[in-house]
């Protein structure tokens, strides 16, 4: 068993009812690395993280963090890690300082030390003007940086990420990315749930494709992006009369473009940025009208057609699953 | 930092990554409290919620108090042929169902942190496993204080004068507070079965609401139908109504007390131990 390893999963099975949640997940984290899980609603990450931060119990297989297997040490795993949840795990009939001060008390820290750790964070994560004001009357993004502040009380050696920006505005979401890569830089390794290629991308030097339960690829986000195709231009025109044209053009720049449903729109697979700007350039210099152009990364969509064929397909969202568990 | 509200500029509102960065925690970890103190940390979370949210407390107390002035008003008289009589007689039973009926709340406080999923978060800290259980209990039982003291307080304002005094009137809140405390347990049971807070609430109600009427808290027993009249006497309220009564008026029932403390214990007994298993395995 590596020492270097923060996280190894081998085997993993949960199931609900007729459902595997979980069907045979294996993870290896390196440590002080961001691990990146990244599947659909339902493909089961929740519940892998749920299995890791020992919340539930795994039906099969076994799971380490920092060394301590996750059922018959869960106490001392929890010892290590924090959780941000899906759902932010605050307390929103408090104010945010009651929230981390309550955090603190219950990690050890004495009442003026608690009292001084909570100032100290929401300072830090632009949250001192609200401290005083119920978290049920916080944005989104305020109450996300307060999950997250909540889970840093005590720098975690290893911390789970649920979906962190999921629901959150382009700003807000920056925001938590900052922080994330923060506490990397501090040396907390980080297994972060997401449904983004994209975040996964700017955040984690590993990447898990999980679907079904399993995890259908593996590898850094280069690799995942170059098995999949790099993206492409899209570009919609003012007049779909020119579009014949707009895609001779476009033909001599890019060598492949497709027609879209949409008549006025075109797109063509492009993996440099300078190529694209190229492209759409001479579109204009050949008095093509241009509506609006995007040069995009896959989508996961793109990423699940490439590696399974088929698109990433809305499950019943995990909540629901567990629903069904509870109803059982 | 800045935290002026009026710049909408990144430095002054939102979080630096050098600045999350100073405030990673850099002192040794701490150790761990003990069990005892962190389920008073949860008590002083349920204290806070009190603070916070008063209208629980107000729901709760303002439908005994509506009972105190209606029924002493308006059947007192033709009950026990006096107001002042009724009083007397209704004041204990009244101090027993607030305080019960606030217990239904416990188990609609637990239920909401499961759906809002801060339980998650206190899952997966290193404490003693029922440290929220116990400490929102412990929490509640401040609320149950308060309730009960309305009441009584209320009573005295009204003419309500406890033979057995302020020792006898502290004794019977005790007691109350004891059972409350064992049947919360019942109702935390029901909190982590139930999906949602207002199912907890409605089947809390609809549970506690007929057996406290079905009770001695408003009627003698001896004018009941037979089977009715069977089953007050049965009824654990009844003793515990019964036993405050003894407590506070004189006329002490030693065996009503020791039904209640059973009841109080057998409900702990069967219902803490079950609720601590729900929610250590809850999903």
């Amino acid at each position: 068993m590596s020492s270097t390893l923060a996280i190894e999963a081998t085997g993993l099975v949960k199931t609900f009812g007729t459902t595997r949640a979980v069907d045979g997940v294996d993870l290896a984290v390196r440590s002080g690395s961001v691990y990146g899980v990244l599947g659909p609603n339902g493909a089961g990450k929740t519940t892998t993280i749920r299995i890791l931060a020992t919340l539930l119990r795994p039906d099969g297989g076994e799971a380490r963090v920092l060394g301590h297997d996750v059922v018959a040490e869960a106490d001392a795993v929890r010892g290590v890690v924090s959780l941000t949840g899906q759902l932010a795990s605050v307390d929103e009939d408090l104010t945010g300082r009651e929230n981390l001060i309550l955090i603190a008390r219950l990690l050890g820290l004495g009442r003026a030390e608690a009292k001084a750790r909570a100032a100290e964070l929401l300072e830090a994560f632009g949250l001192a003007e609200a401290a005083g004001r119920l978290v049920k009357h916080y944005s989104g993004g305020m109450r996300r940086r307060l999950d997250v502040a909540a889970s840093i009380v005590v720098t975690p050696q290893v911390m789970f990420l649920d979906e962190p920006t999921t629901g959150l505005d382009p700003r807000s979401r920056n925001q938590v990315w900052d922080i994330i890569r923060a506490l990397a830089a501090g040396g907390t390794t980080i297994l972060l749930c997401t449904q983004y290629l994209d975040e996964a991308d700017q955040l984690a030097e590993g990447i898990a494709v999980i679907d079904h339960g399993k995890v259908i690829a593996e590898g850094t986000p280069g690799q995942l992006k170059a098995s999949v195709g790099a993206g492409a231009l899209h570009v919609r025109l003012l007049d779909p009369d020119q579009r014949s044209a707009a895609e001779r053009v476009l033909t001599r720049e890019l060598d492949v473009v497709h027609l879209e449903p949409d008549p006025a729109a075109l797109s063509a697979p492009c993996a440099d940025a300078d190529r694209g700007a190229q492209a759409v350039a001479e579109l204009s210099r050949a008095g093509i009208g241009i509506a609006n152009f995007s040069l995009g990364q896959p989508s996961l969509d793109e990423v699940f057609l490439a590696l399974t064929g088929h698109p990433a397909e809305e499950e019943p969202a995990e909540d629901e699953v567990i629903d069904e568990e509870r109803a059982a | 930092m800045s935290t002026s509200p009026t710049t909408g500029t990144r430095s002054t509102t939102v979080p630096e990554e050098a600045a999350v960065r100073r405030a990673l925690f850099s002192a040794p970890r701490p150790s761990r409290p003990s069990a005892v103190a962190a389920a008073f940390t949860f008590g002083w979370r349920g204290m806070l919620k009190v603070k916070h949210v008063p209208e629980q407390l107000l729901d709760v107390t303002i439908t005994p108090v509506m009972f105190v002035l209606l029924f002493t008003y308006l059947f007192g008289g033709a009950i026990a042929g006096s107001t002042g009589d009724y009083l007397d007689f209704i004041l204990p039973g009244i101090l027993v169902m607030s305080v019960l009926f606030t217990t239904v709340y416990s188990g609609v406080a637990l239920n909401t942190d499961v759906t809002k999923g801060v339980v998650d978060r206190f899952r997966s800290l290193p404490i003693w496993r029922p440290a929220p259980l116990v400490g929102a209990l412990l929490g509640d039982s401040a609320r149950y204080l308060v309730a009960g003291t309305v009441i009584i307080v209320l009573g005295v304002v009204l003419g309500y004068r406890p033979g057995n005094g302020v020792l006898g009137v502290l004794a019977a809140l005790a007691l109350v507070i004891l059972f409350a405390f064992a049947l919360s347990w019942a109702f935390t049971t029901l909190g982590l079965l139930m999906r949602s807070p207002n199912a907890v609430m409605n089947a809390g109600f609809m549970s506690i609401f007929p057996i406290t009427f079905l009770s001695n808290v408003f009627v003698d027993p001896d004018t009941l139908p037979a089977a009715l009249e069977w089953f007050v006497d049965v009824n654990p309220i009844s003793h515990l109504v019964t036993a405050s009564r003894g407590l506070m008026d004189g006329g002490l029932e030693a065996d009503s007390v020791a039904v209640s403390l059973g009841t109080a214990a057998i409900l702990t007994a069967v219902f803490a131990p079950l609720t601590a298993r729900l929610y250590r395995n809850k999903i």
